[in-house]
């Protein structure tokens, strides 16, 4: 485009910016094309199909801001429930090759989860959700890896499946280790076993309402060359860790790649009230909820992103105050003028906090 | 209206400090009940509204665009004026409450919300949430009272100035958004000394407000009538007489919150060390409801509720009429006023305070058409005699007062 060319499109632009002032021509638009390109990611639900009892993949069209995800990486998902809007991360679980510029997510209704039971049993199609551009190192990466083995439990299969969906025919020696409580729970079973039977993936399917949770040792003996594997493994905290430790006792933590969906609570802090100096709010706060999930359950509109303190999406000043990692115990103390900046997902108020927001 | 405290026959003494906190509990009890049930109902609701007013808006200025034709001129305004009142009030006044803050949806939030006005959200969210909504009709503190440039109180002191009202709260409807602007400044307070004229954080709001007249001005006075080619004119016109339509509308509709006759002002002093329940008492009997329909509802913004949104800003103000019931009874058994009449009542009962308060006190209730020559000419005197004559006038009034109430 010439220059005089972008000069006119921007005079456009500012003249149509004054016609709707003190709205933007975005809030016109977006009653019309909600999923146009240069609107705020969002995408709408096409289609619904029940996996399992309790667990549905959901179709999605996402808008023409999308940007391909890469197998194994996970978006995250606003949907509103009983009118507020909840923020979620579900991996991306669809075949970039058949899908028609759709994408999917499984999503499995855990016991009391707003979000998930929701999705199960609510979320209808043609519904419009917010999105987030996908993310996550929870990849396969470039140079496939000569064997690779895949240990996941329950709705840990999400990004795994992502994986194997796009990539199965690109890994020569690939084994799945799949924990549920019976056959029927397994997430996509029918489509794994299929997979299975071609010889392409060999497929370890753990009951364990009959057989009893996967120790790492049970591992060791279903899969004997795993020091030779690169791992990938998702699944509840508590597989997570006894794998991590094994991998570590076994030398060979850097082949181990993990995937959590929420952090896990170590330690707890003593709570507080946290003030947001440029809303005028104060929100009491216990010690063991993130200052973020305490602030939106007061109202208050935060930057957020991943919610398990990666992405730092959620940073904010913390004028005074303290705050502990949930993760890990650590304290951070800010005296006034600091500004210390900390994560608002993994980090409970210690104390009274004034936070610059 | 005399401020409360100083009523012969206080409409609250028959109640006990218990009776008070009590109404308050209940209160407390009915928000909660609407705090727990919000729900996707109440959330499609407000998204509908803004989805209506966006559509009409639109299609009005389309209309508009061939505005010399005089059909589509009318229509256009028509269209345009509906938009405007409902983007004010059952959208921008009540978002700006934060009544919809819960959605945690960026997009309906009042920390990120504008308005089509001339005063920008964040100044009107101070002088209206944090200081009208908090010091509800007391006199010397809530500057909604008369706005600062009325008398609409008794124990405001008279001055001939006041003579004049009725004409200034007349220009004042029809330029209400501006009005409102310079209110939010505290323009007349801030104009009056150097110092206060000088003070940078008074420069800085008084260059916000300007910046944002401009961009409101040129939207709908340069900008929609330029797009409107031949019709550059009547389109100009339109958008003025939409403007003046919503200002004179919300000021007809504000004007019945607080000013109808009977409704309740406090003294200063009243509300030092006030507790949740008298404050909600304050509010009951500081605020007057308007009855009609529920378009007539959707279009006042729901201060046709004004006594349930007094008593709950926050509260979406789609579910005010269905608590309006409950809150009345509470009203009712406890022998308080609940002050609510049609839209051309309650607008002629605030104009009849605006007349007789820019006389001196009783003046309007003693002239018949037989005084009316010696009354003329007390007033004359009054408006020319300086304070001397009018205190000693005053002084006559309250023991002729004193001398009614004892016999």
């Amino acid at each position: 485009m010439t220059s005089t060319g972008l000069g006119l499109r921007d005079r456009v632009t500012r003249l149509v910016e004054a016609a709707t002032t003190p709205l933007l021509p975005r809030d016109y638009l977006d009653l019309f094309a909600p999923l146009r390109s240069g609107a705020d990611l969002r995408g709408k639900v096409v289609a619904k199909r029940h996996e399992t009892a309790d667990a549905v993949t959901v179709v999605i069209k996402p808008g023409r801001g999308w940007r391909e995800h890469v197998p194994g990486q996970y978006i995250r998902i606003g949907v509103d429930v009983d009118g507020v809007r909840q923020w979620r991360a579900y991996s991306v679980t669809s075949d970039r090759a058949a899908t028609d510029g759709t994408i999917s997510i499984c999503v499995k209704a855990i016991p009391d989860g707003k979000v998930s039971n929701h999705v199960v049993r609510d979320l209808r199609p043609g519904t419009v959700v917010q999105l987030d551009q996908a993310t996550g190192e929870f990849t396969l990466p470039a140079q496939r890896p000569a064997k690779a083995l895949f240990v996941t439990a329950g709705s840990g299969i999400t990004p795994v499946m992502g994986m194997l969906r796009n990539h199965l025919d690109e890994l020569p020696d690939a084994v799945l280790v799949h924990s549920a409580p019976t056959a029927q729970d397994v997430v996509f079973g029918e489509e794994l076993r299929a997979m299975a039977a071609t010889g392409r993936l060999r497929l370890v399917e753990r009951h364990t309402e009959r057989d009893g949770f996967l120790k790492p040792v049970e591992l060791a003996e279903l899969v004997p060359d795993l020091h030779e594997r690169t791992t990938w493994a998702c699944g509840p905290a508590g597989l997570l860790e006894a794998l991590e430790e094994h991998w570590a006792a076994e030398g060979i933590a850097d082949r181990l790649l993990i995937e959590q969906f929420r952090p896990r609570v170590l330690v707890t802090g003593e709570g507080g009230a946290v003030t947001y100096n440029k809303t005028g709010t104060t929100v009491e706060s216990d010690g063991a909820t993130p200052i973020l999930d305490a602030a939106e359950e007061a109202g208050l509109i935060m930057p957020s992103g991943c919610r398990m303190g990666i992405c730092y999406g959620c940073v904010l000043p913390l004028r005074e105050g303290a705050v502990r990692d949930i993760r890990n115990g650590e304290l951070t103390v800010a005296a006034p003028g600091d500004g210390v900046l900390v994560q608002t997902c993994i980090s409970a108020a210690a104390g009274a906090c004034d936070i610059d927001h | 209206m005399t401020v409360l405290q100083k009523k012969s026959d206080n409409p609250v003494a028959h109640l006990s400090a218990e009776d008070v906190e009590e109404i308050g509990r209940r209160l407390d009890a009915i928000r909660q009940e609407v705090v727990d049930s919000r729900g996707a109902d109440d959330a499609a609701y407000i998204r509908k509204v803004i989805d209506v007013q966006r559509k009409i808006e639109l299609a009005s200025r389309a209309v508009l665009l061939l505005s010399k034709f005089p059909p589509a001129w009318f229509i256009g305004t028509a269209g345009l004026s509906v938009a405007k009142i409902l983007e004010n009030m059952e959208i921008g006044h009540n978002i700006l409450h934060g009544q919809w803050d819960w959605m945690r949806d960026p997009k309906i939030h009042s920390t990120t919300w504008e308005w089509d006005m001339a005063s920008p959200a964040e100044q009107w969210k101070h002088s209206h949430n944090e200081l009208h909504h908090t010091y509800t009709n007391v006199v010397g503190k809530d500057n909604d009272l008369g706005y600062g440039i009325m008398r609409v109180d008794e124990d405001q002191k008279w001055i001939p100035l006041y003579l004049a009202q009725p004409l200034w709260n007349f220009v004042n409807a029809c330029f209400f958004e501006y009005g409102i602007a310079a209110y939010d400044l505290e323009l007349g307070k801030n104009l009056a000394t150097e110092e206060r004229r000088n003070d940078p954080k008074f420069k800085a709001a008084a260059k916000q407000v300007l910046k944002k007249i401009r961009k409101q001005a040129t939207k709908d006075y340069l900008v929609h009538p330029a797009l409107s080619g031949p019709s550059f004119v009547p389109t100009l016109a339109a958008n003025f007489v939409a403007n003046l339509v919503r200002n004179l509308w919300s000021h007809s509709v504000i004007m019945c919150g607080h000013f109808p006759e009977g409704v309740e002002t406090y003294e200063k002093t009243s509300i030092e060390g006030e507790t949740r329940g008298e404050w909600y008492l304050r509010q009951m009997l500081g605020s007057a409801n308007i009855s009609g329909s529920k378009a007539m509802h959707v279009m006042t913004g729901n201060l046709s509720h004004q006594v349930e949104h007094h008593l709950f800003p926050d509260l979406p103000s789609n579910r005010y009429a269905e608590i309006a019931p409950k809150v009345k009874a509470i009203f009712d058994e406890y022998g308080l006023r609940y002050h609510t009449a049609s839209l051309p009542k309650q607008v002629a009962s605030a104009w009849h305070k605006v007349f007789r308060l820019s006389l001196p006190n009783g003046w309007m209730a003693a002239t018949t058409p037989k005084n009316a020559p010696q009354q003329v000419a007390q007033l004359y005197k009054l408006t020319t005699g300086g304070p001397k004559v009018r205190r000693a006038y005053d002084r006559a009034q309250r023991a002729q007062a004193e001398q009614a109430l004892a016999a």
